[in-house]
Parts: structure tokens; sequence; C-alpha cells
């Protein structure tokens, strides 16, 4: 779970850190990614063949959808921190509804592309789980990588730091944005498409997610993406403790207030002092 | 004197709307006073001092809870309970407001959210006191406040009236006393007003209270007047309902609530007897609102020059 | 030797590397125009940002009419009596003038505000002016109202951060008449880029530089300064 979370809250991260967004939707490119997982793997005959095509396909739709979303929407509102929230808000709300019209309002399982099962000596485990957190490892390198070393990664660092002198050098932001949305929104649909084998889709289930992330790039540090990534793991880990002492109502209930208590008085996260 | 007679005017003929609608319009009509009741609180903090609060659903159901659980296990009359559910409500944003009004801005938005979000989870936590996701219905004995049925439909569009009607005349008596310009200024601009010897921590805390309280009230009498008291009403949804009759009517005018909550209330009406789109139609009404007309209805014909005097 | 309203020891405020403020002492005399002045960028603006308490000193103690306001928020200050212009005008531009005043006078629980009001307004000229929406104000007019809200709060120490900036050759006369008409009731210390101004209403003068005084005193003894003349009033001004 804590590698999955990782990979839908340094989307969130991503968009917030270089574009001051806090995009509300991001749970709904989740439930995107996961119900169009679902779609696709029907579609395609041969398991193992359908999850691959969904892993390719999925984040790039949802990537397709959120650099849509952001020029037609988010840009128009000159990525007015309040505004871009409620407009979220609303996008989220289409997307919802998007899903319960065109998919319904049940949950639909998709099978694992293998079923593995790793025997040690002291208890089994899953391969599929084993799997998704060497994919989810992967890809988080993966955009890294693209971050720290690649020529676009420098740009989008450099729009981050100073929207308009990047705009000075030649840097077209309106690109950029839209990029980083969309490359936020396909982290949360990659993430999806690896967890439907595990968790049900569900035109609602971007909640959790949502809110998850929320909590992860909180108290992270908003933007910066080291800090996420030590939070997912944090609380990937503790999720499995915490969830040993309460219920797990009790459990979210704790984790949500904590959350709130960080923003109030930590806002620059628990690890984020130099984002 | 032109503001105060198009409010009277505005009572008059809801009053008048009492004895001519057919039962249908009639019972929705009692439903959306008392929700723009909850929407007026809401403007007070958003639209007039610039709080965009993301968690009012924990004051409504502050007040909503408050009020049906002493009826349903203390056997409270109607009466006390929603008194004590609108202090709940008052109370809930204040203790919110103590922590949340540290932060401002895109900070504010989100730690409202996470507190209203712990308040719903409090409520299915303790389902077994509250009901739950199930809720439930609030006995008929809890339903009469001074010799009037709540649960009849007469007594209860009346009661609605009345408690929009104060509600109303509370809000622009308010926003026309000198505390209502302060609350503008700090809208306009805190630092400002701090160099003016205005604290601005205690004016907002006082006017989330305020919020707090039109939150309760409205949670209380929605749950007595209509007999349900559940979960649902501390969700996500229902804090952004009062965000969305603000700006759809007008933020900062004091008619905009009531505008907004009639037209947002039976465009989904409307919306939900055709397709099943509603969520579309809210989302929808959300983006075309932020893009087009962020001051909304009224809100821009007063920036038109059309009706300047609207307070 | 008059009493002292206003007493600050050793105030630093630095922002990284940079020592905006660098241990300054200063002491205003009750009922006197207390001219600051000093090139751009010495610091000025941050020091009556310490004093007015829109900042906190990294170190250093400020006394006010002989309590430690050190600590006190700003708005705590403002209710004590120092009132504060700010250089880049920031009134409520998209309230009317009345209200913008009305703000400033309603501090003082007045009973019948609109003639308060109107009183404030005259004040600076701008009675005329009440119902237009300040945002919508000639830029001088817009310094007028800035100034007019700090006078409306009644304060015994007045701070004005370059209130003439921009100002007409005309409104500055009528400046000046008004600043000299608050002393002694009221204690200015005044921020100020224009020498004529200076010089014609200082009663005693500070100079800063690099966040540090380099002079402190009257007039004339500030215009003999030899540091003075290097640092800040140029070669134009030392053959004097
Ligand atoms: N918030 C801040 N962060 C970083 N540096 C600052 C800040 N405020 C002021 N400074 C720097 O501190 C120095 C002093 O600034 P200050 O505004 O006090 O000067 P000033 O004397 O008022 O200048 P002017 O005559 O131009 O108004 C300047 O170098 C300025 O750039
Ligand atoms: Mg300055």
């Amino acid at each position: 779970m804590a590698a999955v979370l990782a990979l839908s809250a340094v989307g969130l991260s991503l968009t917030f850190g270089v574009m001051r967004v806090v995009n509300v939707a991001h749970g709904e490119f989740f439930m995107l990614g996961a119900v169009l997982a679902w779609v696709v793997v029907q579609a395609v005959p041969s398991a193992p063949l359908g999850f691959v095509a969904a892993l390719i396909l999925c984040p790039l739709v949802v990537g397709a959808v959120a650099a849509l979303a952001d020029t037609a929407i988010l840009k128009r509102l000159n990525y007015d921190p309040e505004a871009t929230i409620v407009a979220t808000i609303g996008i989220s709300y289409i997307l919802q509804q998007g899903a319960l019209s065109f998919f319904g309002p049940d949950a639909r399982a998709v099978e694992a592309p293998f079923s593995l099962r790793l025997q040690f000596p002291w208890f089994g485990y899953s391969g599929y789980k084993l799997f998704v957190v060497i994919a989810a490892g992967l890809v988080l390198l993966a955009v890294w990588l693209f971050m720290t070393r690649s020529r676009a990664g420098l740009v989008m660092r450099a729009t981050q730091v100073d929207r308009n002198t990047a705009r000075a050098f030649g840097i077209n932001v309106d690109r950029v944005y839209a990029g980083t949305f969309a490359l936020g929104a396909a982290l949360a649909a990659v993430a999806a498409v690896l967890i439907v084998p595990i968790q049900q889709a569900h035109y609602l289930m971007g909640h959790d997610p949502l809110l998850l992330s929320f909590i992860v790039v909180i108290i992270g540090g908003l933007g910066s993406i080291r800090g996420t990534l030590i939070a997912a793991l944090l609380i990937g880990l503790s999720d499995g403790i915490i969830s040993m002492f309460f219920t797990p109502t009790l459990a979210k209930i704790v984790a949500t207030l904590a959350v709130a208590l960080v923003l109030v008085f930590r806002p620059q996260g628990l690890f984020g002092a130099r984002a | 004197m032109r503001a105060l007679s198009l409010h009277l005017a505005v009572l008059a003929l809801l009053l008048a709307l009492h004895f001519v609608l057919p039962a249908y319009h009639h019972a929705n009509l009692a439903r959306i006073m008392v929700l723009a009741v909850f929407a007026m609180g809401y403007n007070i903090a958003f639209g007039y001092t610039g709080l965009l609060s993301l968690g009012h659903a924990l004051f409504l159901s502050a007040g909503m809870f408050g009020a049906g659980l002493l009826i349903q296990h203390f056997g409270l009359t109607a009466a006390p309970a929603l008194l004590i559910g609108t202090l709940a409500g008052a109370a809930m944003a204040a203790l919110t407001g103590l922590l949340a009004l540290r932060t401002a801005g895109v900070s504010l938005m989100i730690v409202t959210l996470m507190f209203a979000q712990a308040g719903y989870l409090t409520l299915l936590y303790f389902g077994a006191v509250t009901g739950g996701d199930e809720g439930f219905p609030v006995p008929a004995a809890g339903r009469v406040a001074f010799g009037l049925n709540l649960a009849a439909e007469g007594p209860r569009y009346l009661v609605a009236l009345g408690l929009f009607a104060l509600a109303l005349m509370g809000n622009l008596a308010l926003v026309r006393s000198r505390f209502g310009r302060v609350m503008v200024a700090m809208r306009e601009n805190e630092e400002r007003s701090r160099m003016l010897g205005y604290n601005p921590f205690a004016v907002k805390l006082g006017v989330m209270v305020l919020s707090g309280l039109y939150a309760g009230a409205a949670g209380a009498f929605y749950g007595v007047m209509f007999g349900y008291v559940g979960a649902t009403f501390a969700t996500i949804p229902y804090s952004i309902l009062p965000l969305l009759y603000v700006l759809l009517g007008g933020a900062g005018v004091t008619l905009g609530p009531l505008l907004g909550a009639v037209l947002m209330f039976y465009l989904i009406d409307l919306a939900s007897s055709h397709t099943t789109a509603q969520l579309a139609v809210t989302g929808g009404a959300l983006l075309v609102l932020v893009l087009f007309a962020p001051k909304g209805i009224l809100g821009s014909l007063r920036e038109r020059g059309l009706a300047s005097w609207l307070p | 030797m008059a009493s002292v309203i206003l007493q600050a020891e050793g105030l630093k405020r630095h922002f990284g590397g940079l020592k905006a403020v660098d241990g300054v002492d200063l002491a205003l005399n009750a009922g006197e125009i207390h001219a600051l002045i000093g090139p751009n960028g010495a610091g000025k603006t941050t020091l009556v940002s310490l004093l007015s308490g829109r900042q906190v000193p990294d170190a250093g103690a400020i006394r006010f009419d002989g309590t430690d306001i050190t600590r006190l928020p700003a708005h705590e200050r403002v209710r004590r009596g120092i009132g504060y212009t700010f250089q880049i005008t920031a009134i409520y531009a998209g309230l009317s003038v009345f209200d913008n005043l009305a703000l400033a006078v309603q501090r003082g629980h007045t009973r019948d505000l609109s003639r308060a009001v109107t009183e404030a307004a005259a004040r600076v000229g701008l009675e005329d002016l009440l119902p237009q929406i300040a945002g919508t104000l000639s830029y001088g007019h817009q310094r007028l109202l800035e100034i007019g809200m700090g006078l409306a709060l009644h304060p015994r120490l007045l701070i004005l951060d370059e209130p003439t900036q921009g100002f007409a050759a005309g409104e500055i006369e009528g400046f000046m008449a008004l600043v000299r008409g608050l002393v002694p009731a009221t204690t200015v210390l005044l921020i100020e880029h224009n020498m004529d101004v200076v010089m014609a209403l200082a009663e005693r003068i500070t100079v800063l530089d690099q966040g540090r005084v380099l002079a402190s005193g009257l007039p004339a003894e500030i215009r003999a300064n030899r540091a003075v003349q290097d640092a800040y009033l140029g070669g134009s001004h030392a053959g004097d």
C-alpha cells in the first residue's frame, strides 16, 4: 500500500509544487485510472496482455484528460489558488458523474495478471503485491530521475521557482503547466491500475486515496517530493501498525486530525524544512 | 431605506407564497429557506470576510445531531433541543476557528475540510449512538415546539419562514453595523486592518462563531422539521453546497444565498427528474461560476451599477 | 529636556545575510517632529516596521510611554497610540472613501460616525469625495487618504513613511501645514526623501545608513556633518 500511496501522493505533490494548485480532483483521476483499467482488461482477451495494455493506456488517457482540464479551465483562472480549488471540486464531480454514467454504480474487480504466491518459511506473500511494490518503486525512481536529470525536469523546477522569470527565459509556461498537471494525474492513474487487482474499481473510490494523498503530501511538506516519499513510507508502514490497535475508522480519524494539526502548527510539513 | 424595503418585500412574498403554492413546491420552499439560512452563515464567513471554508458541514451536522440526539436519547422537547443544537453549531465553529484560523487561504480550506471529515468519521465511529450512515428518524414527540407541530406542512413552512426572516434581518443588521464594516475590511486588506488596530484573529473568530451559529440553527431546524438526522449531512458535499449557493446567488450580498439556494435546488431537481446527472450539474455549475461569473448573479448586478445599493 | 515617548535600544533585523537594521538606538521626544532620513535601502521602512510591530526584531527592546512593547502585536500597539501610514499606499481600494475613513474613525467609538468621518476627510481635503470608491481616486488623493486614515486614529505617535511621494508641489505646502498642526499633541516620526520638507519641518533628524545610525541631532548639526554629506547628501549640499 505504501508504494502505491507514494505514487499517487507524488502526483499531487508535483502539481502543487510546480503549479501551486491543490488538485481536489486528484482522487478522481485515480478513480478514472482504475475504472479505465477495468474497461481495457475487459476489452483485451488475454489477462496479462490486457493488464500491460491498461498500464500503458490508462495513464495516457488520464493524463490527456488532465491536460485538457488544465488548458480549458485552470489556465483561464490564472491559477488563482482558491478559484482553482473550487474548479477542481467541480471537475471531480463531473468525473464522478462520467464514471457513474458509463460504468455504473457497482464495484468491479480486475484479476491480477498472475497469481504467484511466494512462500516464505514464516508467512506467505502474494507475488502480485510484491510486483506492485517493485513496479511502484521503479516508477518513482523514473520520476525522480526525470525531475533531477532531464531537461524537462529542469524546466519544471525552474518554473516552480519563478513563473515570470521562467517565461522571460523563453519557457512555454502554459505547456509546462499542462504537462505537469497531466503527469501528476498520470501518476495517480498508474497507482490506480496497479491497485485494481487488489481493490475493486468503483466510481466513488477516489475519496480515500485523495485523503491519504493529502495526508502524505502535507506531512511531507507541500511540494517537496523527497518529504512526500518519506511520509508515504512512514504512513504506509504505520498504517498497518495503527490498525492493529484501532479500528479502521478510528485510525482514519486520528490520521485526519493529525494532518490538520500539522498544517496548523507546522505548515512546512514534518520533513519539509527545506523543500 | 431601499435595501430594507427590498428585504421586507422578499419576506412578504415568501409569506404570500405560503397561501398559493401547490403542495410540492410549498414543501420544497420550506427546505430551501432552511438551507438558505445555512448558506447565509456561509456567506458571512466567505462572502463578507473572505474566509473560504470547506468544512461547514461540520457546523451543520453539529446543530442537527446536537438537537436530534437530545431528543432521541434524553427525550428533550423541540424548543430547548433547537436552541442547544444552534449553540452546538457555534461552539463547534469556535473550536474549529481557534485552530484553523491560524492558517489562511488554501491551508484554511484544507484544514477545515480535514476537520469536517474527522467529524463525519466520528459520527460513523459512534454509530451505536448516532445511527451512523443510516441515521435515525426524529421521534414525533420531539417535533412539537410551542404547540406547533413541525411535522405538519403548514406550521413547518411558517417556522422555516420565521427562522429565515430572523436570519436575514440579522444578516442585514450585521453587515450594516460597524463590525460588518470590519469584516469586509479583513477581506479587502488584512494587513491594513491590523494597522488600524483590529485584531484579525479575533475578528475572524467572531465571524466563524456567527457563521457556525447560522449553520447550527439550519442543521437543528432541518433535522427536527423534516424528521431525519443522518451522517450524510456531515459529508463533503454538504460543505460544498453552501459555497455553491453563495457563488451562484452572489457572495457578499445578503439576498445572494436565498437566490442561489432556490435556483440550485430547482436546477438539481430538474436535472434529476430527467436524467441521473445531478453530479454533473453540480460540477458544471461550479465550473461555470468560477470561470464566467465569480461574483454570482446579484454580485454581478451590483458591480454593473444596476443595484449598487444592495447590501 | 522634553520627556521621551518612544525609546528603542539595540534594534536588529536581519534578512539572511542582509543587515537591514543593525543595532539602532532611537529616542523620540514627546511632541516633536523627528525626521528619519537615509539613502534607498538604508533600512528606514524596516526600522519603523519594528516600531509599529509589523515585524519582530531579532534583538533589542522598544519602550513606548514607559512600557515595554517589544513583544506586543501590531494591532495592540495601534490601540496604545502608535499610528502608521504605509509607504506603499495600502487603502481599501474596493471600499468608498467614507468606509476607509470610518474604519479608522470608529476605533474611537464615536457616537456620530458620519460627522466624525466628514471631519476626518476635511483634514486632508477629501470631504467632497466621500462616496467615491477609493481605488478610483488619483494617486495623490490616495496618498492623502492614507494619511487621513492615520490621522483619524488620533495617535499619540504618528509614523509617516514617505508621505509626500507622489504629491504635486502645491499639495506639499498643505501637507506641511497639516503636520505642523499635529504637534505637540501628537509626536511625528517622518521618513522623507524631500530635503526641503525635512529641513522645514523637523526639529531633530536621525540619519540611517546600511542599517546603522550615522548621525542624530538638530537639522543644523546634520547639515554640517561630514559623514552625512559623504554618505547621503552628496556633493550638492557639501558647500553649505
Ligand atoms: N522582507 C524582506 N526580505 C528581505 N529583504 C528585505 C525585506 N524587507 C526589506 N529588505 C531589504 O532590507 C533593506 C532595507 O530595506 P528598507 O525597505 O527598510 O529600506 P528603506 O530605507 O525604507 O528604503 P527606501 O528609501 O527605498 O524606502 C533593503 O536592502 C531591502 O531590500
Ligand atoms: Mg522605505
